[in-house]
């Protein structure tokens, strides 16, 4: 196939926009790419995750608002970085962002990985609590699953260790 | 200086070892990213910022566990030449975001190069583990051990409900990217790869790759990783990932056979022309290239060629980019002398046997 740009070179590269159902394709060699700027992903100008996230950003929960939600904070006061910038960039400027953003994480993140909450890893020198909490939470679904098959006595052991673990943790 | 030898094989030396299911599944890939809880992300940091995290990064280094693991070296990005930088992309040590536009930027190298830190790229800390063959949970487990021993000396941007906070919220939770670049010829010619990737991306994964034209893409190498890092635990996203791409091979493998039992001379022939090609031609672009080589390669693996190894498959892989082909002749090539540079250099390579 011929790139459609230049008319000699051979394609190289081939796309497919559809846009509201509407599907158009591109056959264009690499050089022709490089000229237009905007079809090689990854380049400053490319389409990259990041417009691609903006994307998702755009989908504002505008109801909350107009059902008279607490304003929300639009400013990470300590990097500076904006909602709308953020939007823009698709990008925290720094961990506070996470705090500062936070009422509005949850649809961007259901919509990105399905789920909101992290349920892996944790540092050790600092996760000895949230640890502890996780394990609290194990515990109880064990503890549930033990009642329900009526093994009352390690049902029993189970809720000793919870109390102690929350011992523990009111302890801190 | 230090790097040379990280910028003059083609081959780094993990990608010698022979891991399990290497005839399909090339390498192995964990990248976990991490950030210190008190300086802004890259993206927004000062120039005084960035290098106080290149500071802070470059003490942690000093732990002793972190010998036992390997020795490393760290190579600030100024210190390396554009082409240099281009050759580390071609090799998967660094990203080219990396090597483009980071400021205050550095890798980290193990002596073997299956570990590759990067600091200062989209995030302060981004640790990779590669390993050859399919072993991503030795690769997970290798960076889990590298990604511990930085905890214990540097504070971590981390929160209870989100997890590793990143710069890019596709990375937030885990900030685990693992990934296997599987060599997929069979299932492309027998038609079946458009319907497994469909399947793939339905379970979570992404599929990507060099694409030409129509599925096929470059050189049938198509590269599984997680899309999700938020909500699953690492065990699950590598397990996740792990049974998918056992399938594949499986799937890979069933079709091998079929091909050879159905088209046994048609194969032959295929992979001997290409071999032909490759030994012979004066010209070639890297398109072909990646083409010929994957007949030869999956020639290799069928034990139709004998002469040829893998390992030299593998070489060639990263040789015939553009990178590489400038920095083993020294100068500056145009397209066209690439291809004729190319094509030299795997007539070379294929006739050292």
């Amino acid at each position: 196939m011929i790139c459609q740009e230049c008319g000699k070179r051979p394609a190289t590269l081939h796309f497919t926009k559809i846009i509201s159902g509407e599907k158009t394709e591109f056959h264009i060699c690499e050089v022709c790419a490089r000229e237009k700027g905007e079809m090689i992903p990854g380049t400053p100008n490319g389409f990259s995750i990041h417009n691609l996230l903006s994307g998702l950003l755009d989908f504002e929960p505008s109801a909350q608002s107009a059902l008279g939600a607490k304003p929300q904070v639009t400013r990470c006061d300590n990097c500076g970085l904006t909602y709308t910038q953020f939007g823009k960039l698709g990008r925290f400027g720094c961990s506070e962002c996470y705090k500062h953003f936070n009422a509005r994480l949850d649809g961007l993140f259901r919509r990105v990985h399905g789920n909101t909450v992290h349920v892996g890893k944790i540092p050790k020198r600092s996760g000895g609590r949230i640890q502890d909490k996780r394990e609290i939470e194990n515990l109880k679904r064990e503890l549930q699953n033990r009642i329900e098959q009526e093994e009352f006595e390690s049902a029993a052991k189970i809720r000793d260790e919870i109390r102690e673990l929350e011992k523990k943790l009111s302890g801190n | 200086m230090e790097h040379r030898s990280y910028t003059d094989n083609a081959l780094s030396e993990w990608m010698k070892g022979h891991g399990p299911d290497s005839e399909i599944v090339i390498s192995s890939r964990v990248r976990i990213a991490r950030n210190l809880q008190t300086q802004p992300f890259p993206m927004l940091a000062t120039n005084q910022q960035s290098e106080e995290v290149l500071n802070q990064i470059t003490s942690a280094l000093q732990n002793e566990e972190l010998n036992t693991i390997s020795n490393f070296d760290f190579i600030p990005l100024t210190e390396l030449s554009e082409l240099d930088k281009r050759v580390l992309v071609e090799k998967h040590l660094i990203s080219p975001n990396l090597a483009n536009e980071s400021r205050n930027g550095a890798v980290i190298l193990s002596e073997n190069e299956s570990v590759s830190i990067m600091v200062n790229e989209e995030d302060h800390l981004r640790i990779q583990c590669l390993c050859p063959g399919f072993q991503i949970k030795e690769a997970w487990d290798l960076a889990s051990q590298i990604d511990d021993i930085f905890e214990s000396q540097l504070e971590y941007a981390f929160d209870e409900n989100r997890g590793y906070l990143t710069s890019c919220p596709t990375n937030v939770g885990t900030g685990i990217r693992a990934s296997v670049m599987m060599h997929l010829p069979a299932l492309v010619l027998t038609q079946q790869i458009n319907r497994i990737l469909s399947a793939i991306t339905q379970v979570g994964l992404a599929v990507r790759g060099l694409y030409g034209e129509g599925s096929e893409a470059l050189g049938n190498l198509f590269q599984i990783s997680n899309q999700i890092t938020l909500g699953q635990s690492e065990d699950e996203i590598i397990d996740n990932l792990y049974s998918v791409a056992r399938q594949i091979i499986e799937h890979e493998k069933a079709a091998r056979e079929k091909l050879l039992i159905e088209s046994k001379p048609r194969i032959i022939d295929r992979v001997m022309r290409s071999y032909g090609i490759l030994s012979h031609a004066g010209i070639m672009d890297s398109k072909e290239a990646a083409q010929r080589l994957s007949d030869v390669r999956l020639g290799i693996d069928l034990g139709i060629i004998h002469q040829v190894s893998t390992h030299i498959m593998n070489e060639l892989m990263v040789m015939a980019q553009p990178g590489f082909l400038q920095k083993q002749s020294g100068e500056k090539l145009s397209a066209e002398d690439r291809d004729i540079r190319r094509a030299e250099l795997i007539r070379e390579r294929l006739s050292i046997i």
